[in-house]
């Protein structure tokens, strides 16, 4: 069961990657990373962290991609164009990511001790104590400080988006900065 | 029958997953011209090391690891929104996502 | 010895005039600093008395032993090497000391009138008292160190009052020539030093003198090296050929200067440095008669320019050349304490004769030229008389004090064989030169009828006429103790001389013939510069290169200045100022520049603001990290060794 389902997924997350790079349009390619996301939080349950894959749903699949999408879509930048720098980029690129990849690999095939996942293991396996039931209770208690902290975190990125994504210096009124750019570039 | 429906899967694999997850993030970061598609390539990256975490913390039945995991899911919900931001700032300065256009410092 | 000797007093007392002038001297009103100045040498001059007793027998019993003062704590304790504070009184630094301090207070006495209103004035007195310091300190040394200390002490002392009046370039000037030419000079005495430490181990006087005594195969060689070498410091402090170029320029400085450092006491430091040393040359006869021509050939020559100089000052300074030349003569025929003696009379001759030219040219109201001056004797009267009296002791008339030294050093010379017959000429014609340019001098300025009608002389305050007299009362009477006695008191410390077939006949012979040689100037210089006499341009006309010849001293400025001084601009100026200065060390300034720029030109390249470069470059850069981190290198280097040598074995 477990091996039939870590393998589909796994191909939903492979699938989902690549076709992240392969396509053109950008909206493509954030849809593809939400296909990821999703497969994710399947294995997450798959290795015993329901909570973590309730987050990733929410949290990554629900929030952040969705922010993606907004974006892509505000912005409307269109599909990408082959040039001679992407050329060269995929030159360089490829070889060295297999390396790193081959490296990786190699290091965790001949890691000594990794065990094995088995499919409903948990955290502890005590009795009564449930995935969420451990990971709150260290959170709320040992970790409390850097979770009140990163809730000022959330904070502060909240307020730096504001104040980033608000109209600066142009004419509130008139026409956008980037308009009068392309006016610049095309009168010049 | 045994093999394939096995309640049991090598952690390697999930690791191995972990590492070729992080690579195409890797790969895309280092090739995607869309400074959107740059940034989901670093998302794609930080969901890897996630996915390694929590395998770490199933192998040593260790809360930490998946307490990682939580924290480094806020950081990156924090960190994608303050970098839309900042994209959609150069986009109004610059016209354009384009990552080898926008090598000025000053917007 | 017993009582308590603090010898170390006299230098101390003028120094912290020094440095009490020379800090609080400017704030506080005159009647301070003049009282402090005043007070240093005075107290100096009292503990030299104090101290004196025993060598005089008054007070305490009678002793010639020199008394000797360490400074408990080493100066130098290194290996071998072990130098001392040591301050030593014998006779010989006894009568040098009187001299320094006695003259010194009265030349301090006589500056608080000639510099009164010169805005200077603590400073000056700082300058001349820190001067006594180092004399002291020069002539109290018990070791050739202490000495020297001492030596660069009052060269230091006689620039910076020689450049006194710093605001005008041809005083600063003359304080540069001299400190360099001093150099010179001082580079001999420290090649002389090396070498008495190399072959003596010690630099002790008394310690080298036993040493040279117990051994007699100390003779030439090595000892007429040493003795030459600091032959070339004497002259050079001295002022003797060929380094006495600086005396004629320290005239720059005022007149109480030149009297005190370039007349009494700072000169006459070569001298005494040579009769302290007077056991190496003694063991030396080459180098004693090398001392002697020096001497000898300087008096002569300093004579013949002193003949036709127009400026008071400058006569008097070749007079001091030609003087010293002497003194130098004496010690070379190793008669040591002639030649102390006619330092001592020469100090109060000199001096008076200097602190009167100052007297004329205060009266003058700072005119120094001969030809501007005359008929100053109905003028200033106090000053002609002292005047007269200086003359005719320089010029050895009996029975002035310039009379017994330098017949002493004549007799001397005399006495030496074949080679002291010509030395005793050469310092019989300079008597005569002497006597004639003294009394030029004396006519010139003093008799016949003022030349400069418009400036109306006044005589000088009694602070300046008083030292004035007392100098003239010991020109007079300096030299009633005689060679004799004189040489008895000093034998202790310089030996005595062999007199090698003398006779007070003969002696008496000499003293005939250097007095009417005397006579004989006075008589030519009458001729020349009386009243409406035409004999000197005359002269002048007929020799016309002669003459120039010896107004002009004989070119040797001149000659330095192509042969030495020009070269060694060129060098420093070429090789040192655009070869080193801006090739080798601009080179490098410029090299290192170059390469900081020429690596951020590279660099520059780098930061291209490109943000897939800079992907590219972070993923190189993990990558390289996971390989060294992860990768077992060791296991890797072991197995392609194995590859390696399992490749080459083949």
């Amino acid at each position: 069961m477990h091996l039939i389902l870590f393998i589909v997924f796994a191909g939903f997350c492979l699938g989902g990657a690549i076709n992240l790079l392969v396509q053109t349009h950008p909206i493509s390619s954030a849809l593809s990373l939400i296909v990821v996301m999703t497969s994710l939080a399947v294995l997450y349950l798959l290795l015993g962290a329901e909570f973590l894959a309730a987050a990733q749903v929410i949290v990554y699949a629900g929030a952040i991609m969705v922010l993606f999408t907004f974006v892509v879509m505000l912005l409307n930048a269109g599909r990408e164009e082959r040039t001679l720098g992407s050329r060269a980029a995929w030159m360089l690129g490829f070889p060295s990511v297999v390396a790193i990849l081959a490296v990786l690999a190699t290091v965790i095939l001949h890691a000594q001790g990794l065990g094995v996942a088995t499919l409903g293991e948990g955290l502890t396996n005590a009795q009564g104590s449930t995935n969420i039931e451990e990971l709150s209770t260290v959170l709320f208690t040992r970790l409390l400080l850097p979770f009140e902290v990163t809730s000022v975190l959330i904070l502060i990125a909240i307020l730096g988006a504001v104040a980033l994504a608000r109209h600066g210096d142009g004419d509130p009124n008139g026409k956008p900065t980037a308009e009068k750019e392309l006016e610049r570039t095309a009168a010049k | 029958m045994n093999s394939l429906f096995s309640q049991e899967v090598p952690l390697s694999w999930y690791l191995l997953l972990s590492a070729a997850l992080f690579s195409l993030g890797v790969l895309g970061f280092l090739i995607k011209r869309n400074l959107i598609t740059v940034f989901m390539s670093i998302e794609l990256m930080l969901n890897g090391v996630n996915l390694s975490f929590v395998t770490f913390a199933h192998q040593w039945h260790a809360v930490k690891g998946q307490i990682f995991v939580f924290f480094v899911m806020m950081v990156a919900a924090a960190e994608a929104a303050v970098g839309l931001a900042i994209i959609i700032a150069i986009f109004r300065a610059r016209a354009t996502l384009a990552v080898d256009r926008i090598d000025l410092m000053k917007l | 010895m017993n009582g308590y000797f603090h010898l170390w007093l006299i230098p101390l007392l003028p120094f912290a005039g020094f440095l009490i002038n020379g800090i609080l001297g400017r704030r506080l009103p005159k009647w301070f600093a003049t009282t402090v100045a005043l007070l240093a040498p005075l107290a100096a001059f009292g503990v030299v008395l104090a101290v004196a007793q025993p060598f005089f027998g008054i007070g305490k019993a009678l002793s010639s032993q020199p008394w000797v003062e360490t400074c408990p704590q080493a100066w130098i304790n290194a290996a071998a090497l072990h130098i001392d504070f040591s301050f030593v009184l014998d006779q010989l630094s006894l009568v040098m000391l009187l001299v320094v301090t006695g003259v010194g207070f009265l030349i301090h006495v006589y500056s608080v009138g000639y510099m009164h209103d010169d805005e200077g004035y603590a400073r000056y007195f700082s300058y001349l008292n820190l001067f006594l310091f180092f004399m002291t300190v020069l002539v109290l040394a018990g070791n050739a160190l202490v000495m020297f200390v001492g030596w660069e002490g009052v060269g230091l002392a006689s620039y910076l009052l020689i450049g006194f009046w710093y605001q005008k370039k041809s005083a600063a000037d003359a304080g540069k020539k001299a400190f360099i030419v001093n150099r010179i000079g001082d580079f001999g005495f420290l090649i002389g030093m090396f070498l008495l430490l190399a072959n003596f181990g010690t630099l002790t006087f008394s310690e080298i003198a036993t040493k040279l005594g117990q051994d007699p195969g100390w003779t030439g060689g090595v000892v007429t090296v040493i003795a030459l070498c600091l032959l070339l410091g004497a002259t050079g402090k001295s002022a003797q050929l060929p380094l006495y170029i600086w005396l004629p320029d320290a005239m720059e400085g005022p007149t109480p200067v030149s009297a005190l450092i370039h007349a009494a006491t700072m000169v006459t430091a070569g001298v005494y440095m040579i009769a302290r040393n007077h056991v190496l040359f003694d063991h030396s006869p080459f180098a004693l008669s090398i001392v002697a021509i020096v001497g000898a050939a300087t008096a002569l020559f300093a004579a013949t320019i002193g003949l036709v100089q127009n400026d008071i000052k400058r006569v008097l300074a070749y007079s001091t050349i030609s003087q010293l030349g002497y003194m130098f003569l004496a010690c070379g025929v190793a008669a040591y304490s002639a030649g102390i003696f006619h330092l001592l009379t020469h100090a109060f001759f000199k001096a008076l004769l200097f602190l009167a030219a100052g007297s004329v040219i205060h009266g003058m109201g700072g005119e120094q030229d001969l030809r501007k001056m005359g008929g100053l004797w109905k003028k200033l009267p106090v000053t002609f008389a002292v005047t007269t009296v200086g003359v005719l002791a320089i010029a050895g008339f009996f029975p002035f004090a310039g009379f017994f030294s330098k017949d002493a050093i004549l007799y001397a010379a005399f006495l030496q064989g074949p080679n002291g017959r010509i030395l005793w000429v050469v310092g019989v014609v300079t008597a005569l030169l002497t006597s004639f340019y003294m009394f030029r001098l004396w006519y010139l300025a003093f008799l016949g009828t003022s030349r400069s009608p418009e400036i109306h002389p006044h005589e000088s305050p009694w602070s300046m006429r008083g030292p004035l007299v007392i100098l003239a009362l010991l020109s007079i009477c300096g030299g009633w103790i005689g060679m004799e006695r004189f040489g008895g008191f000093l034998a202790p410390s310089v030996g005595v001389r062999a007199a090698e077939g003398g006779s007070p006949h003969l002696e008496l012979i000499l003293s005939g013939i250097a007095v009417g040689v005397a006579l004989l100037g006075w008589l030519l210089a009458h001729l020349f510069y009386r009243e409406k006499s035409t004999v000197p341009s005359t002269l002048a006309t007929a020799l016309p290169s002669g003459y120039k010849l010896l107004a002009n001293k004989y070119y040797v400025d001149q000659i330095y200045g192509v042969t030495i001084v020009k070269p060694l601009f060129a060098v420093s100026r070429i090789f040192l100022g655009w070869v080193v200065d801006v090739g080798i060390l601009g080179g490098i300034a410029w090299l290192l520049g170059g390469i900081a720029m020429l690596s951020g030109a590279i660099l520059q390249r780098w930061q291209s603001g490109n943000l897939r470069s800079y992907a590219a470059w972070l993923a190189l850069g993990a990558t390289a990290l996971l390989l060294f981190l992860l990768v077992p290198w060791s296991t890797v280097l072991a197995s392609l060794s194995v590859l390696h040598f399992g490749l080459a074995g083949h």
